[in-house]
């Protein structure tokens, strides 16, 4: 776990009192973090359950509101294959698989981090992060991951589905390996996607109203669901090397459904995932220290 | 100079105040509308991307529709310009709010109509975006201005100017019934949303609705959706002429009416209904 600037470390240290003894060492100090972490992290589980079933009816609404979206997004790609057998070199039915498959990456980001993400300007505004700070726990984990969105789960085992069909479409039986391989990629792409929307966030420090801006985020998921091969120059360059969009859902699909000509895709996507991850710890430090509170 | 001519004038500046202060209020989220412009035309760019690669796998010279690529790339930067004149941006949410809140309380006080005070805070709205808006969407015109066509003529582009105006019309209307749902559930934004996905594909915000089989094509004409985007461009872009044109026009304004008389029942419905909570 990352320690920031507040140094939590001796809070912990209290706590720690009964298991860590001198002999054990770090591993059981380490098992004890995680355990400890784990038995929060199912705290707010509890909680965001019990949040989501008071209002049912409106939970089974942005069920239906995302699964529209997610049509819509079909129907666009049906229309354009309309007018034409391929787009680049994919297909109908490839393209179906990519966006099933942004549609799931992007829909377990929402079930773990993004009302969190959207949240931290709030959180900001009122000063209410005062109290996320005083709690002994790594503050960015408690930021991040206070609230979970369960009908994103749902929305994303639709995009499975998706993915299933497409893929007997093209007759495509993907070995063990390569689903194993399809899902940690798809951890990678999620681990991007909360890494750049979380250092978005961070702006609202700087200014007070950021909510715009990581809205705007919004617009790049779109980017994700194209077929790379479409883009040239600054534009691949830009959502390539800088905002790695192009990636996140391009290689996972084609590791699935054996379009990847060589391995390197696969490592620049593991490799801007860690420099993303870098980048955001670096901008959420620098705004942890910028933080002076709301009114007082 | 007769009473009822003083009561208008004095009814004109309020509403005139209404806008300057809407416009002053906006103008604090500049940034925000900034952030919304820029990160809009990235979508955009994408697709374009994606037809430029469609048409070159078609080969030279190929059409989708009647459209030629340059005649595609056109139909998108004009959905965008009619888009930052015409899209409510977040009056829906605000009214929701207003009504939830009970901050309509002091409206039905007022000598001041809720509905013509939130057609001027849309239009300031308007005005900041475009205000904000106008510099990326300009460098983006010109970075592609090739393919930025001209109207026909005089008579398209006045035809143009009166159907944007009744699709911001339209787009307030619907938008403002929406909202009005506030009264009877808690939680708006998902109608709100469920509204915006058929706006999205059956305006024509996607494609042009002219490539779809023509059967679809005609259903969906018959929805206010196509009025919300889709007409303006088509007049702009000499695709509706003639007594397509007057026909269109007629049909939109009806809507535009219908939208209208749709939000005023709306409201007074949810007048009887509203409790005044915490007003």
């Amino acid at each position: 776990m990352k320690r920031e600037t507040r140094n939590p470390s001796s809070e912990v240290e209290s706590v720690d009192t009964q298991p860590a003894t001198r002999n054990t060492g770090h591993v059981s100090r380490f098992t004890f973090h995680v355990s400890r972490y784990l038995s929060i992290y199912a705290a707010l589980w509890k909680n965001s359950v019990a949040r989501e079933m008071s209002f049912k009816s409106n939970f089974l609404l942005w069920i239906l509101v995302e699964l529209l979206w997610f049509g819509l997004q079909l129907s666009f790609i049906s229309v354009l294959y309309l007018h034409t057998e391929h787009i680049g070199t994919w297909t109908k039915w490839q393209v179906v698989m990519l966006i099933g498959g942004s549609h799931f990456i992007q829909q377990i980001f929402q079930a773990f981090f993004l009302v969190n993400c959207t949240n931290l300007s709030e959180l900001v505004r009122t000063g209410k992060l005062d109290f996320l700070l005083l709690l002994p726990v790594n503050t960015r984990f408690i930021v991040s991951l206070r609230q979970v969105d369960l009908g994103a789960f749902v929305n994303a085992s639709s995009a499975v589905g998706l993915m299933v069909y497409a893929a007997r479409q093209l007759h495509l039986v993907p070995s063990l390996l390569q689903v194993l391989g399809f899902l940690a990629l798809c951890v990678t792409g999620v681990a991007i996607h909360y890494c750049l929307m979380f250092l978005l966030a961070s702006i609202s420090f700087w200014t007070v109203r950021a909510q715009g801006i990581v809205w705007g985020y919004y617009n790049l998921f779109n980017i994700a669901r194209m077929p790379d091969e479409a883009f040239r120059g600054l534009f691949k360059a830009v959502f390539t090397f800088a905002l790695p969009m192009l990636l996140v859902s391009n290689v996972p699909v084609r590791l699935l459904a054996d379009k990847l000509s060589s391995p390197a895709p696969v490592f620049l996507l593991l490799a801007m995932s860690v420099v993303c991850f870098c980048v955001s710890e670096w901008g959420w430090r620098a705004s942890m220290r910028r933080y002076t509170s709301a009114s007082s | 100079m007769s009473d009822t001519l003083i009561a208008k004038r004095s009814a004109m500046k309020k509403y005139w105040h209404v806008l300057n202060i809407g416009i002053q209020n906006n103008l604090t989220y500049r940034l925000n509308f900034l952030a919304r412009a820029v990160f809009g035309l990235i979508p955009l760019v994408a697709i374009l991307y994606v037809w430029q690669k469609i048409y070159s796998g078609n080969g030279p010279g190929s059409t989708v529709g009647t459209y030629s690529l340059a005649q595609m790339i056109s139909y998108y930067l004009l959905t965008t310009v009619v888009d930052a004149l015409t899209a409510v941006n977040e009056d829906d949410w605000q009214i929701a709010a207003d009504i939830k809140d009970g901050n309509i309380s002091q409206f039905l006080l007022k000598p001041i109509d809720y509905l013509w005070y939130r057609l001027c805070l849309f239009l300031s709205g308007r005005v900041t975006y475009l205000a904000v808006a106008a510099t990326p969407l300009a460098i983006f015109i010109l970075y592609l201005h090739q393919y930025f066509v001209l109207p026909p003529n005089w008579t398209a582009f006045g035809a143009f100017l009166i159907s944007t105006a009744l699709t911001a019309l339209l787009q307030f209307f619907m938008s403002y019934t929406m909202a009005m749902l506030a009264f009877w559930v808690l939680e708006v934004s998902t109608f709100i949303f469920i509204l915006f996905a058929f706006e999205y594909l059956a305006s024509g915000h996607l494609f042009p609705l002219d490539i779809l089989p023509h059967g679809l094509e005609q259903a969906l004409f018959l929805t206010p959706f196509p009025y919300q985007l889709y007409f303006p461009v088509s007049i702009y872009m000499g695709k509706a002429a003639g007594m397509d044109l007057i026909r269109g026009l007629l049909i939109q304004g009806l809507w535009v009416i219908a939208a209208y008389g749709l939000a005023r029942f709306a409201w007074r419905r949810g007048i009887k209904h509203y409790s005044a909570v915490g007003g």
